[in-house]
This record gives structure tokens, sequence and C-alpha cells, in this order.
């Protein structure tokens, strides 16, 4: 899936690709528990919520902007598609539907926020934060909303299609979800006028709009599609949990963001993947369970994500210095 | 005659690919008021640089009260009695008047970090009484007019105890009852035996204020006159006797267009100061030349037709239909492109490459169900344009970064091409171009009317207006002042509207405004 529209990202996107080898090899040598099926599956469906997330956002950081909102949006979709579900008894697939399409509202308005408004993204999603985290205490009546009472809702993450396929083989849903999904971001940021007008206008959004390209227009649709990746999520995490927990999520927006961070995509616009999204996520969730296994402490775990972090903004600082001298 | 205070002699400074100044001359005396004149860039700026202590000279001698001395930097200067007011001035508008004048020189007390508002108040009050300015020391600077923070900038000047005072269109922004209150002002410093250097391009401002008159171009000194006995007529001449040849100007009338319907029409386009009633229309197969000086508003013109900045009164017309233009997007559909004077931060994408940038506004043509990009399509459109315009590029997938300007210039008119754009609007097209690439752009520009493109062309360079344009508009201060034939224009009336005001009368004019 080339993109013609994303200059340079390769050697960055290589890098985080070589990392997460050089990690798996690492843990493989050090615990004999790491490079098991049971242990991967794992791995990869600790992924898949956080995954789809970062996913969703980094066509908003591919602008230039950032959505705060991410987090607490995906725990109000959560709860609306519970209300749906459970309260309304509408049918699993109404809720589910629901529950996206819900969060594509939510995106919706973040994007009117910022295109129409003017409000710097920080701003209007850190309010779209805020408005969305309380929602869903209000809506929920601050108690989770279990789905106990609606056998196969949880299989939508954790039933396995490829298991039922070939016996023995049971990735989970939720993972096969996170993939699908990435296959639609790819081709969406690759192959269609949304995905090179989010590259424009990232890169230079003056010069694109003086280009005849309604860039307000486009903004909102942006912040619209994170907006359904974060509905995704919602859904992915009641299902896996069997249950909206209205007190999660905050906190997510940022993991994702580091994801989208250490995938090699440029905070500051114009530069990005798909697939470095999805090598950062792995990246995240390889390291976490690479040193729980390792008996690290939890709280340890977080400092040497963060010092992952810091690593991965000053690979991408070189490589652009890099570029500029060359330029220059 | 009194001492003098500065003296520049054979000034010689050039800057990467330009030599800016060449034996240059400059001599401010005690007690005078001196003005500087030209076109934009004939080396006002640098040479007032060189003399704050901005940049440096490459070669020539600089003494100040008779002694050579070299500033390496504005403080430097400051220190030796030098100041510039700046025309964007430099004040901090949530500090009241003596902070700002006092700023970074606080007296201090015994406790540090502490200062002394009532002494820097009585301080300020009487350098502002000095100069004759009734304003309260404790204001916040951001309640006063741009004209009292003028004489804020001046107080704050005369607290370095400034000998030279350099005044960049110190006139630009003010109401004519203002700039007689700075002329006062003024004429209190000369008075005071101060030498002020007075950069404007209000011609008629000049005999009033100035005791004398020195006039530059492209670079050169041409020469000093007693304001005196100086005529305007002789001022502009010698401002614009840029080397041009006759031969080069354009005989044949538009191909095309003339009569019919314009291509565009515009009626008393308004927004707020900066452009007032502009009216003109643009046939199809002519190209328009835009004169005028820096902040004529002819930028302003160009984005406002263009919408990038919205007009607040008037109408536009394309191929006779009214049209409602609030943004680029909607002129873009109207068939009207602009290329900007700044191609790096408004003209292209500089880190995409080349066919991105050729295809960014016609994407929806090259896709399917406005969905699906066809990139396939895009290039060899992308492809063409390179080989029509004769783009130098290593190939269509090379980053537009990468391009000299005249090619990056030369993917912009490709994308408006590309798009189909039948209006279109040139603002400095050879700005940062080499010779060679300049006279492509002109026959492209050329061969773009031939086939039927209207073309309003914004220029500061007047043998570039004369040699392409078949009409020629002349703007000043947001008006339009002449409209010109392009066949028998020339430098001199061309600059006499650019400078002066339609009335033509500075005592007259001042007082049917006031």
């Amino acid at each position: 899936m080339k993109n013609r529209w994303s200059s340079g990202g390769a050697l960055q996107q290589l890098l985080a690709f070589a990392s997460l080898v050089v990690l798996v090899a690492v843990f493989s040598l050090l615990s004999p528990n790491f490079f098991q099926f049971s242990n991967i599956t794992g791995i990869l469906l600790s992924t898949a919520v956080i995954g789809v997330l970062a996913l969703g956002v980094t066509f908003v950081i591919i602008t230039g902007g950032i959505d705060l909102s991410i987090g607490t949006v995906m725990t109000l979709c959560s709860v609306m598609t519970g209300v749906f579900i459970t309260f309304w008894g509408l049918p699993i697939w109404v809720g589910v539907i629901g529950g996206i399409v819900f969060g594509g509202l939510c995106g919706w308005l973040c994007g009117m926020m910022v295109a129409r408004l003017n409000i710097p993204p920080f701003i209007a999603t850190l309010a779209m934060m805020m408005v969305a985290k309380g929602l869903a205490l209000v809506i929920s009546g601050t108690r989770p909303i279990y789905f106990t009472d609606v056998p196969g809702f949880t299989r939508i993450s954790l039933g396995s299609v490829t298991g039922a396929i070939i016996p023995g083989f049971d990735i989970p849903n939720a993972v096969l979800i996170f993939f699908l999904m990435a296959i639609i971001g790819g081709i969406l940021l690759s192959r269609t006028i949304v995905g090179r007008y989010n590259f424009a206008i990232g890169s230079n959004e003056e010069a694109t709009r003086l280009s005849g390209v309604n860039v307000r227009f486009w903004k909102v649709v942006i912040y619209t599609i994170t907006g359904l990746f974060t509905g995704v999520a919602g859904v992915l995490m009641a299902s896996r949990l069997n249950s909206a927990q209205p007190a999660l999520g905050q906190g997510y927006e940022l993991e994702a963001i580091a994801a989208v961070v250490i995938g090699g995509t440029s905070l500051s616009g114009g530069k990005g993947t798909i697939v470095g999204t999805v090598i950062g996520a792995l990246i995240m969730s390889v390291l976490t369970n690479g040193l729980r296994i390792l008996s690290v402490p939890q709280e340890w775990q977080t400092v040497v994500v963060g010092a992952v972090i810091i690593l991965a903004v000053c690979a991408d600082m070189a490589r652009r210095r890099k570029g500029a001298g060359a330029h220059a | 005659m009194s001492e003098l205070l500065v003296r520049m002699e054979q000034i010689e400074k050039s800057f990467p690919g330009v030599q800016a100044l060449s034996g240059c001359e400059f001599e401010l005396r005690r007690g005078e008021v001196h003005a500087l004149v030209g076109e934009n860039g004939a080396g006002k700026s640098t040479m007032m640089k060189i003399l704050s202590g901005v940049c440096q000279r490459d070669g020539g001698t600089l003494l100040y009260k008779g002694r050579e001395v070299n500033f390496p930097n504005p403080k430097a200067a400051q220190e030796a009695g030098i100041s510039m007011i700046h025309q964007e001035l430099s004040l901090i508008p949530d500090l009241t008047v003596a902070q700002n004048i006092f700023i970074g020189r606080e007296p201090r007390l015994k406790f540090p970090l502490f200062t002394s508002d009532a002494e820097i108040n009585r301080e300020a009050r009487k350098l502002l009484g000095e100069l004759g300015v009734d304003i309260d020391p404790r204001t916040v600077v951001s309640r006063l007019t741009v004209a009292i923070q003028q004489m804020v900038e001046i107080a704050k000047a005369l607290s370095f105890q400034s000998e030279v005072l350099i005044m960049d269109e110190p006139t630009a922004a003010l109401t004519d009852s203002e700039i007689r209150e700075l002329f006062i002002v003024i004429d209190n410093l000369r008075r005071a035996g101060k030498g002020v250097i007075y950069i404007s391009h209000r011609m008629d401002e000049l005999k009033r204020i100035a005791d004398r008159i020195t006039v530059m171009r492209d670079g050169r000194y041409i020469g000093t006159l007693p304001a005196a006995e100086a005529e305007i007529g002789q001022i502009i001449s010698m401002m614009v006797g840029r080397e041009w040849n006759a031969q080069e100007r354009r005989r044949q009338p538009a191909a095309s267009g003339r009569g019919e319907v314009p291509a565009l029409e515009v009626r008393n386009l308004s927004r707020g100061n900066v452009l007032k009633n502009i009216s003109f229309s643009l046939h199809r197969g002519e190209i328009v030349g835009v004169a005028g000086l820096m902040g004529a508003g002819r930028t302003e013109l160009a984005r406002a037709v263009f919408g990038a900045d919205p007009h607040d009164g008037g109408e536009i017309r394309v191929n006779g239909r009214k049209v409602a233009i609030r943004s680029p997007h909607e002129a873009v559909r109207h068939g009207i492109a602009y290329l900007s004077e700044d191609r790096k931060r408004y003209g292209c994408v500089t880190d995409l490459p080349v066919a991105a940038n050729i295809g960014l506004p016609s994407c929806r043509r090259f896709s399917r169900y406005s969905f699906w990009v066809n990139d396939r399509a895009m290039e060899e459109a992308a492809a063409g344009m390179v080989e029509r315009l004769r783009i130098k590029t290593p190939g269509i997938h090379q980053v537009v970064k990468f391009l000299s300007g005249g090619n990056q210039q030369k993917v912009v008119i490709g994308k408006w091409l590309v798009r189909n754009c039948d209006i279109l609007i040139f603002d400095e097209p050879t700005r940062g171009i080499d010779v060679g690439a300049k006279n492509e752009i002109y026959k492209l520009m050329e061969e773009l009317a031939e086939q039927g493109k209207a073309i309003l062309m914004i220029s500061s360079e007047l043998p570039e207006i004369l040699r392409l344009s078949h009409r020629i508009l002349v703007m000043r201060e947001g008006e339009m002042t002449a409209e010109l034939d392009g066949a028998s224009a020339d430098q001199e009336t061309i600059m006499k509207y650019a400078t002066l005001s339609p009335a033509f009368g500075p005592a007259e004019q001042e007082e049917g405004k006031g």
C-alpha cells in the first residue's frame, strides 16, 4: 500500500518494525513463556482496543491536529451500546451500529468546533473529553451496564471466526477486527480523496485552502472518521468486558497517541502511515506483556513505555533534521 | 552649516545572489530632516539597517559625528545615539507608556526584582513634555491610537539620548490630523538639534517636512536635492529611471475579448480600510497589470477577489453573472485562480511531490465517485504539464521543495491549468526568480493570454508591467488611482499615480479629508 502523497517516513517505519522484531526476539530469549501461541494472541487481544483508537486518531494527527476525547468518547460509545441493547432491547447489530455512529457524531462535533468555530483542536477535544466522561456517568447512572442477558454480545470480540474455520487456530475476533480496521484505514489514507486532502492539509493547510480545497469541510470529515473508529473501539471494549464500564477510558487517548507517535507519525502533521500505527500499538503491548512476564513491577513498566516514547520522538527529529540538512 | 551627524560613503552590501547596495551615499546634519525615497527594493531599508546595526556593510565608510564607527548590533547603535522607529510598532501592548519606555532598564530599588513605577512615570512625563505630547505615562499602551503609540516610540528613542532618529514610513497608518501632529513633533526634534531620517512613499509629504531628499534606485545612490527646490516630477523620474527597452513593450492589442462580456468584473469592492471601492474589468485574452507601491492594497485586492480574505462591500461578476465568493473553494469553482507572491507558504505544498501539487485542486476530476483517487490519470496530467510548461524536474515524484523558484512557480501555474481555470491572478509572478526563468514566465503568460485566458498581474517591477500589460491599473493606499493604456503608459506616469493622491494637491486634500 504505497502512499504517493506521503514522502519520507519509510525509514522511521523500518526502524519501528526493526525495534518490534528485536523486542520480540529479546523477550523470547529471556522467557520461554513469551513466544507461545496463547501469549501472542493475548498480546494481540490487548492491543485491539488501543490499536483501533490509535488507527482513528492517526487521521486527525496527520492533519496536524489532535483528538484528546477518544478515550472517554470510547467509553460513552460503550455506554450507549449498553443503553441500546439492554435498556431499549434493540437487536445486537442495531446496538453495535448505534454505538459506532454515536462515535462518529462525537467526532463530527469535534470537527465542527475545530473547523467552523476555529477552536484549537487541543482545547475543543479536551472539552469533548470532559463532556463525554460526564455523560457516560450520567447516562449509566455511574453503574456498569452488564450484557449478561445478551448472550452472543461478548462473542463480537472474544469469539473466533478463524477457530470455527480452522480448528485450533483461535484468533479472537477483536484481533481480526483490529486488522480489518487497519486495512480500511490504510485504504482510506492511501487510495481516496480524503486521504490525499488529509496529507495536503497537514503539510500546508493554507496552501491547500488556496488551491480551492474546501478545507473546513474535509477537516470535519476527518474528525468524523476518527470518531467512527472510536465508536468501533467502544463496542470492542464493551464486548470484551461483557459490560459498559462508565469509569474506564480516560488515559486511553494518551496511550493511543503514544502508539501513533512511536509508529513514526509526526505530531506536526503531514506525515504518517497506518502500518506505522499498527507497529506502534504492537510495540506498546509487547513491551507491557514482556515486562510483566519478566515480573517487572507495573510501576516500572510505565516508566519504560515513557522512555520508549522519548526515544521514538528523538529518532523522528533526528531523521527530520537530516532531511532539512539535505534540503539546504 | 550645522554639524555633520552621519556620513555614509561608498557603502557596499551583498546578500547571497544579490548585490543589495553598491556605492551608496548618505549624509545627515544636526537639525535636519533628510528624506530617503525609492521604489520597493531600491535599498533604503538595507541602508538604514547598516546605519542602525541590524546588518554589517561589506565595504565603504560609516562616519558618525566625524569618527568612523562599526555597529555590531542594534544595541550598539542605540547606545551611540541612533534609534529606529519601526513601521510595525514594537511596544508591548499590556504595559503602560512609562513601562514601555524604560523596559529592560528599570531603575532598581534596594530590594532586588522590584522597580519603582513612580520614578519611571516621572521620567516619562518629562520626555513626553519635551516632545509636546500630552499623555498620561500610566496609560496602558493597547488603549492608545497608532499615532500616539508612535509618539511613545519616539519618546523611548529620546530616552536613549538619541541624536539620530530613523522613521520608516511613519505616516502609513495615520489620519491627516495625526500626520499634522506628528509633523509638529518632528519640527520640535529638528529644533532640538536632532537628525531625522524620513523614509516615505508619499511624495506630497516630503516637500512639507524634509530639508533634503535623497533618491535611491536598484541599490544605487541617484542623487540628493534640497526639498525646497525639488520638483515632484523630477524626484519621480530619478526613482524610476531604470533601464527599460521600449522595444520590449507589447504592441499588439489584446487578441480577443474587447467589447464582449468581461471574464471578470469587479464593482466597488471594499474591505475595511484596505480596499476602497475598487472597480475594474478583465477580458479574455487580456493581461491587465496592477502597479503600486508596497502597502497599496494590490495583494489584498487579489485575495479578496479570490475569496481568501472576506470583503465587506461590492460585487464580483464572472462572465457577466454575479457570483458570491466567500472562499477560495468557491472562487476556483468559478474558474478564478490565484498565484501567490509567497510560493513557499501559499503557492505549493512544498513537502508533496510535483504530481500531487499539480493534481491538488483537481482531485475530484481524477477520481471515481469523488472518492477513489485515480493516480494514473493524475500522473498523466502532471506529466503533460511538466512537458508543456517545460518544468525542470527529475520526475513528477520529485518533492517540490527541491525545485528552483522558477520551476516551483510553473508547478503552481500547472495546477491551475489542469483545473481549467480561465481567470488567472498572478501576484508577483517573477519574485525571486532568475532572469532566464523570468523570460520564460513572461512568454508563458503571453501564450496563455493568446489562448484566451484572462490575466490580472500584480507586479512591483515597472518594466515587467509595461512589457506585458494591455492595460495598467495603478493603486495607492487601497484606492485605484488610474487606469492607463499599456501601449502609451510610461514609468513616470505610473509612479506619479502610485505616489500621489488623485487630487494631486497636498494641502487641499488634507483639508478635504479631515
